[in-house]
């Protein structure tokens, strides 16, 4: 809400500066957004009068003006305004005056015509954003006056930003009283005298008990003089709450808004077909907003309607048909109270954020409907005249609320702030904020003002406290707790140590968006399923991932095209997959490499980093979970090359996927590289096994080496389950020493060579012992493999 | 006396030998030609048989003693030959230190990682342990537990994402506060990194960010408690003398009182990092837990605009385009 700090300061005067005021409405919960002064800074602009106009000899829309600014004489003033006429007051800048932005006046030729001086519209003078002519002032206007002093602009234009639970402070009212909390001093309502009764005559109101109001109340006025212009004082004030003044009627109920935070309506009487009826629209039903719009209502929203059609959304926005013109004699002025949950949601729905909504929608003064129509009836009939019917109000008691006394132990307030705040402060404070109180013997009994939505508990009452006394003026101190242990395990494997051992193996973690491109995801896995978001940001961003493939090969294509090259990527996070109509939040480790095996360097050749780089990097992530089985199978994936990609298992689950990119998807992505990727669930790796300690051989070990010539279809993980198969217990460890195929060996065929490492536990093994268990394993390898002894 | 002089310039030649020796194998030769078996000094030696006794003593000490000087030459010129030799081989395997290592480099981790990394550490020193939840969640635990009912104006804050009527992705870390609070009764100290949410993008928002969640609850805890604490933590967070820290009244359905943090590092503009309050009653309602027994705070920050102030990033943005030129900056 923007509004005039003079404004607030005629209800209440604190005794600070202005600075000290904004800072004080800050750390009061009400955060001033923008600060600033009333108009522009300018100096020597003056009041002045345009006695008579010439068109300009030599240019068609230029004219000369004689300026009459109270000395006596008059000033010959060149003047392209379109309103620039005779008769009218308009600020004059003098020779010598200077305009915002630094801009000075000095006395010049236009076209030949002598100019002394300038005539200024409102942006001009900074006073609006824009302006279309002069700004023109009453015709009463004291000449020569200052503009500054005239229009009282040393004044400062505050911006607060409110919680949705303040709608209270929507209003000056609602921040004079703040202001009068928080500095102890009075707030003084404005005063202003009834109008008494002249007419007779009232409107049939019936309000429907499933709507949202609560309240209608309203007042006949008849016979105003629809030319009366809304007065200076009260447009500049509506100014400098960003309202522009737009006729007597309108800016009336604008101001009553402002002052006192009651959201008012006129309406044109002679357009209503007799009475009021709020009730629920009927769907579909149709209406013309005053903005010229034509919406369509479901039966959820509360109208105002006469007796043939809906005339209003209520506590939205009027109906264009039945609204004050220039031409109106007899206006309705309307005060209603309508509930927050009957608006909520409808601003959206109809588009439609009015300042009405905004205040009905956080929660209207339900006391105050009879006193703004008083207010309004008051101020309008000074302007435009008329005489006034009496004041009606109906009541939907279902919608009554209700005050009941809340409880403020004096000793709650103190342990639950940690900090003690004087009996007499408390009782001000609350008072202050027009909160009923009494004492009780262990503290204080109070209940809400029928402004405020959100006192029901004692903690808001200490929050009350805690905020006017100033969240600044308490200590700070360090909690006496529990103390506890942390329940980590040792079994437990931490995910930042995996993390760590990427980065620490060159891996660089990427942070992917977990919405991505249902489109392009669908080609990692077609006949993978994606929850999509029902209002996605982006249509890129349209499903949740079920791969983190996809964000990191997003990332690994944007990064080449910036000419990065030898790239390793890593991201932890959350993958959505959909079993049936289940959704399942997988945490996984995903990650991609692709460029060189080592960065260029002078004394490495420039390879490519292959499945088996990335393989030993994703094994040393496994060997991570100690005491855990993980092995590799053979697999297929669509988004992997069926030759390389391989199923990471623990036991006989499977638990993730390592392989080289599907070549056919590399060309659907227009992938410049081939990268090799991984994916592990992480739920597989967060627990190890605790170390257990095994005692350790004194006697030595000894190594044989064996190479044989195999099938080449026969795979190590089976060469390997072999010769376990068949070696005696001494068999410690096997190392594949080397795997080859070409010159000296039959195609189809590949030479494998075994490193044996052997070992007793109570004893040195003998030859014999060796030889014979390396006859073991090779007739084990020949019978069951086919393999045969390199010789 | 003639053996004298004889002794005399054999050892002036054989040290003029030694002298002139380039390595260590003509080194040897020159020995085994002065004091091996058949070396003149060994003949020497072997001839002393022919003198008199009264002289043999005398000569003989002579001639050992000459010998002792020779090895202990000799001797010497090895230490000096070997030593060239090693300095020889050394100069010989000089290599270029200054060309860069084999291998790889580290990598890194993503600032917004390494950010919460350091906000779990300070926190696991105040004794706060982990916790986590699902980032699809549903109404409940996004709102309605949090004493957020459908229409409550709050919602309006946060601009949502739903799939369907029941699911969304959560908007706040806060969800997590009850996940944990059903399952664990007091003393509770949990914080909870994560991705939050909102359908919102321009320069200062992205439509997925990050929060961490605080939640203290025990039995004596103060509003008080909760500005030390956070105080403390900010403090230490940014490490920095010039670093004013301002606690704001402020509005969450979830927390009563209810405070924004802002800070102000070098007398700068005031930023808000996180918001914060004591825990709302209807939230330990909804979670079984007795208000008037134990209290409470919680707090959630917006890791993004921590790691920004931190690392003086200027554009939220780029926390998400995953440009290696600027991931590689904070490895």
């Amino acid at each position: 809400m923007k509004f005039s700090e003079s404004w607030v300061r005629e209800w209440v005067d604190p005794g600070i500066s202005s600075e000290e005021l904004a800072d004080q409405l800050t750390m009061l919960g009400l955060e001033v957004d923008d600060y600033t002064t009333a108009g522009g800074d300018f100096s020597d602009v003056v009041v002045g009068k345009i006695e008579s106009v010439e068109q300009h000899p030599d240019a068609d829309r230029l004219r000369v003006c004689q300026v009459n600014d109270g000395t006596g004489s008059t000033h010959n003033v060149v003047c392209g305004a379109p309103n620039a006429r005779a008769g009218i007051c308009v600020p004059f800048a003098r020779v010598g005056a200077v305009l915002p932005g630094g801009f000075k006046i000095k006395s010049s030729k236009l076209r030949g015509v002598k100019s002394d001086g300038m005539l200024c519209s409102a942006a001009e003078l900074k006073l609006a954003e824009d302006a279309d002519g002069l700004h023109e002032l009453p015709v009463d206007a004291p000449l020569g006056q200052s503009l500054t002093d005239y229009l009282g602009l040393d004044d400062h234009l505050i911006e607060i930003d409110l919680t949705p639970n303040r709608g209270d402070c929507l209003s000056i009212r609602g921040v004079a009283r703040e202001i009068s909390a928080r500095n102890n001093a009075p707030m003084r309502e404005p005063e202003f005298e009834s109008v008494a009764q002249a007419l007779s005559d009232t409107f049939d109101v019936k309000i429907d008990s499933n709507s949202c109001c609560a309240s209608y109340a309203g007042r006949v006025i008849r016979g105003i003089d629809a030319s009366a212009q809304s007065p200076l004082w009260m447009v500049e004030k509506l100014r400098r709450c960003g309202l522009r003044s737009i006729s007597p009627s309108v800016d009336v109920t604008n101001f009553v808004m402002m002052e006192f935070g009651q959201p008012m309506h006129a309406f044109d009487m002679d357009m209503l077909e007799e009475g009021i009826h709020v009730r629920l629209a009927q769907q579909g039903e149709k209406l013309t907003l005053l903005d010229e719009r034509e919406v369509t209502l479901d039966d959820d929203t509360t109208v105002i309607a006469d007796r043939k059609k809906a005339v209003a959304i209520a506590g939205i926005m009027g109906g264009n048909a039945t609204g004050v013109t220039g031409d109106t004699n007899n206006v309705l002025l309307e005060a209603a109270l309508f509930t927050p949950l009957g608006i909520a949601g409808k601003p959206r729905r109809y588009n439609a954020y009015t300042d009405s909504a905004q205040r009905f929608e956080r929660g209207v003064d339900s006391d105050l409907q009879q006193r703004a129509i008083e207010r309004a009836t008051e101020l309008l009939t000074s302007i435009v005249g008329g005489q006034a019917g009496p004041i009606f109000e109906v009541r939907n008691d279902s919608l009554d609320r209700q005050f009941p006394e809340v409880q403020l132990r004096r000793k709650r307030l103190a342990e639950f702030l940690g900090t003690t705040v004087d009996d007499q402060r408390v009782i001000e404070i609350l008072q202050r904020l027009g909160i009923n109180t009494r004492e009780v013997e262990d503290g204080w009994m109070a209940s809400s003002p029928t402004w405020r939505y959100d006192i029901a508990i004692e903690e808001d009452l200490i929050e009350e406290i805690a905020r006017v006394h100033g969240y600044d003026q308490m200590p700070r101190t360090n909690p006496l707790f529990t103390p506890s242990i942390g329940a980590f395990s040792e079994s437990d494997l931490p995910r930042f140590r995996i993390q760590q051992l990427l980065v620490d193996r060159g891996y660089q973690e990427a942070v992917c968006y977990s919405f991505v491109d249902g489109e392009k995801q669908i080609h990692f896995d077609p006949e993978s399923d994606a929850l999509a978001l029902a209002n996605p940001i982006a249509s890129d961003m349209g499903v949740m991932r079920n791969t983190l493939w996809v964000g990191l090969c997003e990332t690994l294509q944007n990064n080449l095209n910036r000419q990065q090259s030898d790239i390793r990527l890593f991201e932890c996070g959350l993958k959505f997959v959909m079993q049936g109509d289940d959704l399942i939040q997988k945490p996984v480790l995903a990650g991609l490499v692709a460029g060189l095996r080592n960065p260029d360097h002078w004394s490495a050749s420039p390879d490519s980093a292959d499945f088996y780089d990335v393989k030993a990097d994703v094994e040393a992530v496994l060997g991570l979970a100690n005491g855990r089985k993980f092995h590799f199978e053979s697999g297929s994936h669509p988004a992997l090359h069926p030759g390389m990609s391989a199923r990471i298992m623990v036991d006989s689950e499977a638990c993730g996927w390592l392989g080289t990119m599907h070549p056919k998807l590399q060309k659907t992505l227009n992938l410049s590289q081939l990268p090799i990727m991984f994916e592990i669930e992480l739920e597989q790796l967060d627990q190890g096994k605790i170390p257990a300690f095994e005692d350790i051989s004194k006697f030595p070990s000894v190594r044989r080496d064996l190479a044989v010539i195999l099938d080449q279809t026969v795979s190590y993980a089976a060469i390997r389950e072999c010769v376990e198969k068949h070696a005696p217990a001494s068999l410690q460890a096997v190392r594949i020493m080397s795997v080859y195929t070409g010159s000296g060996i039959t195609d189809g065929s590949k030479s494998v060579a075994l490193g044996l490492i052997l070992q007793e536990f109570s004893r040195t093994l003998d030859d014999i012992e060796i030889d014979s268990a390396v006859s073991l394993i090779l007739n084990g390898l020949e019978g069951d493999l086919g393999a045969t002894l390199r010789t | 006396m003639q053996n004298e002089i004889q002794l005399d310039k054999l050892i002036v030649r054989a040290t003029e030998s030694i002298e002139s020796s380039q390595d260590l194998k003509m080194l040897d030769t020159i020995r085994v030609e002065f004091l091996g078996k058949k070396g003149e000094l060994t003949q020497q030696l072997k001839s002393l048989g022919q003198l008199p006794v009264e002289e043999k003593k005398a000569a003989g000490q002579k001639i050992n003693e000459g010998k002792r000087l020779l090895q202990q030459r000799i001797e010497q010129k090895r230490q000096n030959l070997e030593a060239f030799a090693l300095d020889q081989r050394l100069q010989s395997e000089a290599i270029d230190v200054t060309l860069p290592g084999r291998g790889r480099t580290t990598g890194g981790f993503h600032p917004v990682t390494r950010t919460i990394m350091r906000i779990n550490s300070l926190f696991s020193d105040l004794g706060f342990s982990i916790s986590e939840g699902p980032e699809v969640e549903n109404d409940y635990y996004n709102f309605e537990a949090l004493n957020i009912p459908a229409h409550h104006p709050a919602r309006a804050m946060h601009d949502t994402f739903y799939f369907d009527a029941g699911r969304l992705l959560r908007t706040h870390t806060s969800s997590v506060q009850i996940r944990y609070m059903e399952k664990n009764p007091p003393p509770i100290r949990i914080i909870a990194p994560g991705r939050v949410y909102r359908c919102d993008s321009d320069m200062t928002h992205t439509p997925m960010f990050h929060q961490v969640e605080g939640l203290l609850v025990d039995s004596d805890i103060a509003f008080s408690d909760l500005m030390g604490h956070l105080e403390m933590f900010l403090q230490r967070f940014f490490d920095q003398d010039d670093v004013e820290i301002r606690f704001r009244p402020s509005y969450f359905p979830f927390t009563e009182p209810s405070t924004e943090v802002d800070i102000r590092i070098g007398g700068g503009k005031w930023l808000e990092v996180l918001g914060a309050g004591m825990v709302h009653p209807e939230v330990f309602k909804s979670v079984g837990i007795d208000h008037q027994q134990f209290s409470g705070y919680a707090f959630g920050m917006g890791v993004e605009r921590l790691a920004m102030l931190r690392y003086g990033v200027d554009d939220l943005r780029m926390f998400f385009e995953n440009d290696l030129r600027f991931l590689s900056q904070f490895n």
